[in-house]
């Protein structure tokens, strides 16, 4: 408030000072041409009083009214629709997080192997939201993680001299669409084997997206310690990736209703599990390893 | 690989169009894979392959008026576009 009132006195100090001096501007631009000094602020007081004008004008005040009822009409349009797709209450628990919760999940995602209890934890059958629980997949991490790797794409690429803007937005759509193959391939994968978890798609798209910070993380040091720098990253985030992917599904959604199921498919779900982590080395190296030459 | 997001939608489309032409009798049958000859018991292992035969069958009954309207819609789009 303050700030924005300090900042209209002195426009319109300013504007009253350039009636009787010239503005520095004006005096840069070509030499022959020389305008009244005065010439400047008269069109912008004319603008003003035009604009003034319409507003006190009744028909402008009903295209108004008229176009901000249509805006609103538009937006509960737009959520209506979005609510039959997207659960907007099952979307809020992941991003229920604070500022501890997140420090300590990073700090678990490169060192998953001191950490004891895997297991979620409930509040009367309702799984408890990530701000209480350490062990809740959320998805302001993979989310944050993954705009900070487009941007650090887009500064990698800058400094190889390779950078377009064209080249952003594919990097990004890139990534994304590699995600979306996962999460798809992972839905199939947990149909075939019929495996009965509380694993919706968005906690899918989570612990996919937990390998962003991976990635960040290797590209970072290779730009900061070259190749040899990255590849000792790349080969640590990895394999904490990999043990943290393993531990927090077999314990938080895979193992509970198989205990006691049939070997074959025990097996199958250990095959998923194992094969959901070995995959995401190979994607990481895939994504980053050109950002980094 | 640099993908975009469009040729995901097109890999997609692509998929379920070559799902969606696996014929009943004439082939599925012949290797084996027919929906009738997969139905084992009630018990509460269905196993990888009925629950393949599953999914074949459900995307060829549900996905099949909506690929008709998307691929008329792409057929036009690509002739007027290229």
């Amino acid at each position: 408030m303050a700030y924005h009132s300090g900042y209209g006195a002195h426009g319109s100090k300013h504007r009253a000072r350039a009636a009787p001096d010239p503005p520095p501007l004006f005096d840069d631009t070509s030499g022959g041409y020389y305008s009244q000094p005065g010439g400047y602020p008269v069109p912008g007081a004319e603008v003003a009083f035009g604009v003034s004008q319409l507003l006190g004008d009744p028909m402008a005040n009903m295209a108004m009214a008229y176009g901000s009822s249509v805006a609103s009409h538009g937006k509960d349009m737009v959520h209506k629709e979005l609510h039959r797709f997207v659960s907007v209450k099952k979307l809020k628990y992941f991003f229920a997080v604070d500022t501890a919760y997140v420090a300590k999940k990073l700090g678990l995602l490169v060192f998953p192997y001191t950490h004891q209890n895997w297991e979620l934890q409930y509040s009367r059958d309702v799984p408890l939201p990530p701000h209480q629980d350490l062990n809740a997949p959320d998805l302001y991490i993979p989310s944050m993680a993954f705009i900070t790797y487009v941007l650090l794409a887009g500064m990698a690429l800058g400094i190889q001299k390779r950078f377009s803007p064209e080249v952003l937005g594919l990097c990004a759509s890139t990534a994304l669409v590699w995600v979306v193959m996962e999460v798809l391939a992972l839905l199939l994968g947990l149909y075939l084997a019929t495996v009965h978890s509380e694993l919706s798609t968005f906690h899918l798209l989570a612990y996919s997206g937990y390998k962003y910070v991976g990635m960040i993380l290797s590209v970072l040091t290779g730009l900061l310690f070259g190749s040899d720098g990255y590849y000792v990253a790349l080969a640590w985030t990895s394999s904490a990736l990999m043990y943290f992917i393993v531990r927090s599904l077999r314990t938080a959604a895979l193992s509970p209703d198989s205990v006691g199921g049939p070997v074959p498919r025990q097996r199958l779900q250990l095959y998923l599990t194992l094969g959901a982590a070995a995959f995401q080395p190979l994607i990481i190296y895939w994504l980053t390893f050109h950002l980094v030459r | 690989m640099a993908f975009t997001l469009y040729s995901l939608l097109q890999a997609a489309l692509l998929c379920v169009n070559a799902i969606a032409v696996l014929h009943e009798e004439r082939f599925l049958k012949n290797i084996g894979w027919g929906t009738d000859q997969g139905i084992g018991g009630f018990g509460e292992e269905p196993g990888i392959k009925s629950q393949l035969m599953n999914l074949v069958r459900s995307v060829r009954t549900v996905m099949r008026v909506p690929l008709i309207i998307v691929n008329s819609v792409v057929i036009v789009l690509l002739l007027l576009f290229g």
